[in-house]
């Protein structure tokens, strides 16, 4: 998967958990917490989508990594790019 | 024999919540409820060719779409559902009824906190106190939890009427001690009803029951009707073995009862020793008339009234079947829809006592339902128009009929006084969710499934998961 694919998978998870938000709107480098209200449970299931979609694996001390799109994509780029998109 | 990782039993908000979780992350589940229909505590029937509903009279927690925070918010995200899809109607405004003084509220807290200061000109400084602490309490360490909020508030605001006031709609949609209230709950209350609101569903709670039980089946879920668990086997401190009333036994990883505590503890083959446990004392009486107009062209143009026509307010078990000093009158008809609903209705719920209920024989039974429903009515129509002459159809439930239909001891509605908050047991596969857990309210109920579901049986490792109770704050 190339980053801008993880891009969409990450907007697929978020457009599930969020469904009344509208993503177009969403930056890359601001954190989503804020851009949402996110919470830790919503941060999560962001993990648990992965793990059920994808079997990827994010040990809870990695969470932080999650903070914007912008560090998602970098941070899973390296465990997805092997992966293909479903 | 069949094999899940988790069995739930009961079909009410939180056992559904809480199987959409699992369900949703592949889990094999499967619920379990005695009776013929889904609900529990919240429920409804149709009788006579109409529409009745059990329980709540609104959903509490309301929030208008695009807010994201709060309970609501918070759980539609985590069962995956659009606000759209509980169509939620705010109330049109509700009221407080005391000797001599009532305060009016809706979802608007500014609104309730102008009608405070009018009334309580002394205490606008001491209400505002008492708001910012309900706002950032967030402690859910099981002492401060259950720390009197009787004795709490009377610190901060100093009139008794103005505390008793606070108090009754809270007790009333929530509070299984008698006397007192736990400050967890209070605060919790007092931020799903007062700085929240009030909202319905054109259709009923029956419109959030099946969205509920549509989504769960779709994502693989088992629902087994009909079913109630008539024992658990125990061996070596976990649940082995659930065994059905008709004899089937199925196994489980794990079990979540959201039968309440006592219920649950004493389906076990083994009761593990552990302190007994107070069942709860109160329970309600609900008469719900029919009418032939629409309520607010009779006099009753708000949608919930709290009462209370003595000079202290009340919350024990009675010594009478039913205590009528105190009670909430509830016109479902009088939430902002954009068509009116097609009958009347106007629901009236008080204290009442379940021995004296339950010593009566069969041939009294209906005679007594009767005749407290004419003097609940005859006690409500002091605070709002008098409905009487256009009643065309009457259902009363009492705390035997709530027994029947929730299982809970004593008919107790918000079941055990001491609130199991983390959801153990002394059983490390059996957790508890629903009313003994501690989350109240629809929303706090369906809460209540996902936060123990996600605790226990997810394998989160995390702690936020207090959900109803950090309603007003930011999280982290």
């Amino acid at each position: 998967m190339t980053p801008a694919e993880i891009k969409e998978v990450i907007l697929d998870i978020l457009e599930g958990i969020a469904p009344d938000e509208d993503l177009g709107a969403l930056k890359d480098d601001v954190p989503l917490r804020e851009q949402l209200e996110l919470d830790s449970m919503d941060f999560l299931d962001i993990v648990m989508e992965l793990r059920k979609r994808y079997r990827v694996q994010i040990p809870e001390d990695d969470y932080i990594e999650l903070a914007t799109m912008q560090s998602t994509v970098k941070y899973l780029t390296p465990m997805m790019k092997d992966l293909q998109k479903t | 024999m069949s094999m899940y990782d988790t069995i739930i039993i009961g079909a009410g908000m939180s056992g559904l919540a809480a199987g959409i979780r699992l369900a949703y992350y592949d889990k094999r589940v499967c619920i379990l409820e005695r009776h013929t229909t889904i609900g529990g505590l919240n429920s409804f029937y149709r009788i006579g060719g109409r529409n009745y509903d059990v329980g709540l009279h609104a959903v509490t927690n309301f929030t208008p779409k695009g807010t994201r925070k709060g309970p609501l918010a918070r759980l539609l995200r985590q069962l995956r559902f659009n606000w759209d899809d509980f169509s939620l109607v705010p109330q049109i405004g509700s009221t407080i009824t005391f000797p001599g003084l009532s305060l009016r509220f809706n979802n608007n807290f500014e609104f309730f906190r102008s009608e405070v200061n009018q009334h309580f000109p002394a205490e606008k400084d001491n209400f505002q106190k008492l708001a910012e602490t309900v706002a950032d309490y967030d402690d859910l360490n099981e002492q401060m939890a259950s720390c009197s909020a009787r004795g709490m508030v009377a610190e901060i605001i100093r009139d008794p009427l103005l505390v008793d006031m606070l108090f009754c709609p809270l007790m009333f949609y929530g509070n299984a001690r008698e006397n007192d209230m736990d400050f967890a709950q209070f605060s919790i209350m007092f931020r799903s009803i007062f700085m929240e609101g009030f909202a319905r569903p054109w259709a009923g709670v029956r419109l959030i029951l099946k969205n509920l039980v549509r989504k769960f089946k779709q994502l693989g879920g088992e629902l087994r009707l009909r079913a109630g668990v008539e024992r658990m086997d125990v061996s070596a401190g976990r649940v082995t073995r659930v065994v059905l009333d008709d004899g089937t036994e199925l196994e489980g990883d794990s079990v979540l009862s959201s039968a309440g505590w006592v219920e649950t503890m004493r389906m076990c083959d083994e009761p593990a020793e552990v302190a007994p446990r107070e069942a709860g004392q109160l329970s309600f009486v609900e008469s719900v008339s029919v009418l032939d107009a629409q309520p607010r062209d009779l006099g009753c143009d708000r949608t919930i009234v709290f009462f209370n026509d003595s000079d202290k307010f009340r919350w024990k078990k009675p010594e009478e079947m039913v205590d009528v000093h105190s009670g909430v009158i509830c016109c479902p008809n009088n939430f902002d829809y954009p068509e009116p609903l097609d009958q009347g209705m106007v629901r009236i719920t008080a204290l009442a006592n379940y021995d004296r209920w339950r010593s009566q024989l069969p041939s009294e039974y209906q005679e007594a339902k009767n005749s407290w429903y004419a003097r609940m009515v005859e006690s409500a129509v002091r605070f709002v128009g008098d409905f009487r002459p256009s009643v065309i159809a009457s259902d009363t439930f009492t705390p035997m009929t709530i027994q029947r239909f929730t299982g809970h001891e004593n008919g107790a509605v918000y079941g055990a006084p001491k609130k199991c908050w983390n959801g153990t047991t002394p059983l490390k596969n059996l957790f508890i969710c629903g009313t003994d857990q501690g989350f109240v309210g629809i929303i706090g109920a369906m809460f209540s499934g996902i936060a123990m579901a996600n605790r226990h049986l997810l394998k989160f490792a995390q702690s936020d998961d207090s959900g109803q109770s950090r309603a007003a704050r930011k999280t982290d």
